[in-house]
């Protein structure tokens, strides 16, 4: 008896565990923001990165905008900001000289140069300076807000296809005029059996297919499934007749996956 | 207890659902699968042998034409054209460069190669998938010289059994009525033939009008209907021995024979005093037995693959119809309902369908109907056309069509034809005279 009670509350108390780690609803929202930091602290202190000096700019005053707004006042100017922040924390001489020598091969020293400098200093700031994750924090709010804003600029069809879940008609439609013309259906097939081949595909953004699976392959080799055989190699071929497939141009991560069923009944039907 | 809970623990477990774009694609072309048939290639000592023997100046590329020409009839291939090859058959046959079979549209490719071995003519053939670039199939075949066609019909066949999933229909014969002469002269004679026209021997002189020739299951007997001393009866003919007898010991006329599926029993129509009524013999005991007993003209029975169901046609309605029935007679359902008159059914090798002729508004037609009578569908129609016979897979009816030889309507000829399930690939048999009631036969090689 109390060995079943010990059973039964260690599977339930299993059951709770699992449920917790993984059902959606129990998980808390994922905050993707810190792993962004960490990321982007790396690429731009080992590199200096040029392009991200005006991004970077940008995000300073931003980040000393709100501060001075939660803090001070909203009198606060951009400019006094800026100077207040590297005044702060004082650099490294020999960072800053580093910093300076890809500068000297810059085309355009002059333009870039302060730019590049407010970037360093953001930067070592950033790393040497625990006081000032929550600027991270921001700048990394910021750098979503700034990609976010490039997406809106898409075009309103750009816009749609990643909303949406499935392909949309035209897309579709797209595919399989396609693939009907690839696809050489085996007229020997019985029109009265329950032949669907149904095939995953893998593919690249320019719609080549890295890997198809045949969803049924054990129904392959079984005896007595030859029609189901030759139907599945049909499908195969006009796969590989097709591709690059006809795929929508924007949108990877939707259609990267993609299942299509080949049913020949309504051709043979007639 | 533990597999219980593990079971329990198993269905609570969420799965990430992910929405997997799926897309259905139900249509598609139907042209003919391009296929590359290459020229069996040989050494030159076996070149030398086979010229001496078979006065072929390259067997290998007679049988790669019978291959080819097998498959282009079937209306599911089509076979390329050699000229456009860019890879020579003989390093094909060892490793075939897939993108230049690929670049010629060819979807399959078969190559091969014969040899002469101790006397013997050896024929080893692979089937490709271009597009997968991979060996679907390699097989060898030995055999006498002599019958180097019937490799080509034996490769067909496995050709298309790999590439339809069905059974194929080449290495077979056909049974038919060689006619010549002028329509009310007319001279009948028992031809037998490969089922691509060639090889025709003819079985009996013409000396007595012959009809309805039927192969049994072996294809080694023929039973068919001779106005021997102008008495219409049906006859027994070893093929091999050449040997025939009367079936059955009837007063009257015997007519429309066929074998069972097991080719112990002929069934047939026995007409006497203005009724026919259909009857089986024993070929063992020589029995007799009545199956159906009517005052109408039952006749063309036909025996379904499992020999438990006969179809035949009978005008015991008014006009003539489609009857089935079991073995026995019992059960006598009518299932041609349609307008006109309906004759010949013939029940398929599959099982699924009965096809037959019709005669609607001056006009043949065949067709086909499932066993019930449902699913009618009218495959080709003519001024005059009847008797339809299965391929042995059931995928390709053969039957005869007479014909006015010229514009105005003159003249007159019987010719044998095939046409699909589809309805879309009729073709004329070669035959070497005119020819009519067709009969195919099973498979050669099982």
């Amino acid at each position: 008896m109390t060995r079943n009670i010990i059973i039964s509350s260690t599977f339930h108390l299993l059951i709770i565990i699992i449920a917790t780690m993984s059902l959606p609803f129990l998980v808390k929202k994922p905050i993707d923001l810190p792993p962004i930091i960490s990321i982007d602290l790396i690429q731009i202190s080992d590199e200096t990165n040029i392009p991200f000096a005006p991004k970077a700019k940008k995000i300073i005053e931003k980040v000393k905008k709100k501060e001075e707004e939660k803090l001070v006042s909203e009198q606060a100017p951009p400019k006094k900001v800026k100077k207040e922040k590297p005044d702060i924390v004082p650099l490294p001489d020999e960072k800053i000289e580093k910093i300076k020598k890809p500068e000297d091969k810059k085309q355009n020293p002059e333009k870039i140069d302060s730019e590049i400098k407010q970037v360093s200093e953001f930067e070592k700031d950033e790393l040497f300076d625990p006081n000032n994750i929550a600027a991270l924090i921001d700048k990394s709010k910021e750098d979503v807000a700034e990609e976010v804003y490039e997406k809106n600029k898409l075009t309103q069809d750009q816009d749609k296809s990643i909303n949406i879940i499935g392909l949309s008609l035209s897309e579709e439609d797209a595919l399989k005029a396609q693939i009907f013309g690839c696809w050489s259906i085996p007229l020997g097939l019985p029109y009265n059996e329950n032949l669907l081949v149904r095939i995953k595909l893998k593919l690249k953004p320019d719609g080549t297919v890295i890997r198809s699976e045949i969803l049924d392959h054990a129904r392959m080799n079984k005896p007595g499934q030859g029609f189901y055989k030759v139907l599945a190699e049909s499908a195969l071929r006009a796969i590989q007749l097709c591709q690059p497939l006809r795929v929508p141009s924007t949108g990877y991560e939707r259609w990267k996956d993609l299942q299509l069923n080949f049913d020949a009944r309504e051709m043979l039907e007639g | 207890m533990i597999f219980r809970y593990l079971f329990i623990l198993f269905i609570l477990l969420p799965f990430n659902a992910f929405a997997l774009i799926e897309v259905d694609i139900t249509r598609g072309n139907l042209n003919p699968l391009p296929i590359a048939v290459t020229s069996l290639s040989m050494d030159k000592d076996s070149e030398k042998k086979f010229k001496e023997l078979l006065k072929k100046d390259d067997i290998g590329l007679e049988i790669s034409n019978v291959l080819k020409n097998n498959l282009k009839k079937t209306g599911l291939f089509n076979p390329l054209n050699n000229d456009a090859f860019l890879q020579k058959s003989d390093i094909a046959h060892l490793k075939p460069r897939f993108e230049d079979w690929a670049l010629i549209k060819a979807q399959a490719l078969i190559t091969g190669k014969v040899t002469f071995v101790d006397d013997k003519l050896r024929v080893e053939f692979r089937l490709w998938d271009v597009l997968a670039g991979k060996e679907m199939m390699a097989l060898a075949f030995t055999t006498v010289p002599d019958n180097w066609r019937r490799v080509g019909h034996i490769i067909t066949d496995k050709v298309y059994e790999r590439l339809t999933g069905e059974k194929g229909y080449f290495d077979t014969r056909i049974i038919y009525v060689a006619e010549e002469g002028p329509k009310t002269k007319r001279i009948k004679k028992l031809a037998i033939m490969d089922q691509d026209g060639f090889n025709t021997k003819y079985l009996t002189l013409g000396n007595e009008l012959v009809l309805t020739p039927r192969f049994n299951p072996t294809n080694q007997m023929v039973t068919y209907l001779s106005y021997f001393r102008n008495l219409p009866r049906v006859y027994l003919l070893d093929i091999e021995t050449g040997v025939q007898e009367v079936v059955g010991d009837f007063p009257g006329m015997t007519f429309a024979p066929r074998f069972s599926p097991d080719g112990k029993k002929i069934i047939m129509s026995f007409a006497m005093d203005g009724n026919s009524d259909i009857y089986t013999m024993d070929l063992e005991n020589r029995v007799v037995e009545r199956i159906t007993n009517h005052p109408s003209i039952d006749t063309s029975p036909s025996f379904s693959p499992n020999g438990k169901y006969i179809c035949f046609n009978s005008d015991r309605s008014g006009y003539q119809q489609i009857y089935v029935m079991k073995s026995d007679g019992s059960n006598v359902k009518r299932i041609s309902f349609g307008k006109g008159l309906y004759g010949t059914p013939v029940w398929s090798p599959r099982g699924d369908l009965i096809a037959f002729t019709k005669l609607h508004k001056g006009k043949f037609y065949i067709g086909v109907m499932r066993t019930d009578g449902k699913g009618e569908r009218l495959l080709t129609e003519n001024f005059y056309q009847e008797a339809p016979s299965w391929s042995p897979n059931g995928r390709v009816l053969i039957f005869y069509r007479e014909t006015k030889t010229n514009s105005k309507g003159e003249g007159f000829s019987a010719k044998l034809w095939s046409i699909d399930l589809t309805g879309y690939n009729e073709r004329l048999v070669d035959t070497e005279t005119d020819a009519s009631d067709p009969s195919w036969s099973s498979l050669l090689s099982k």
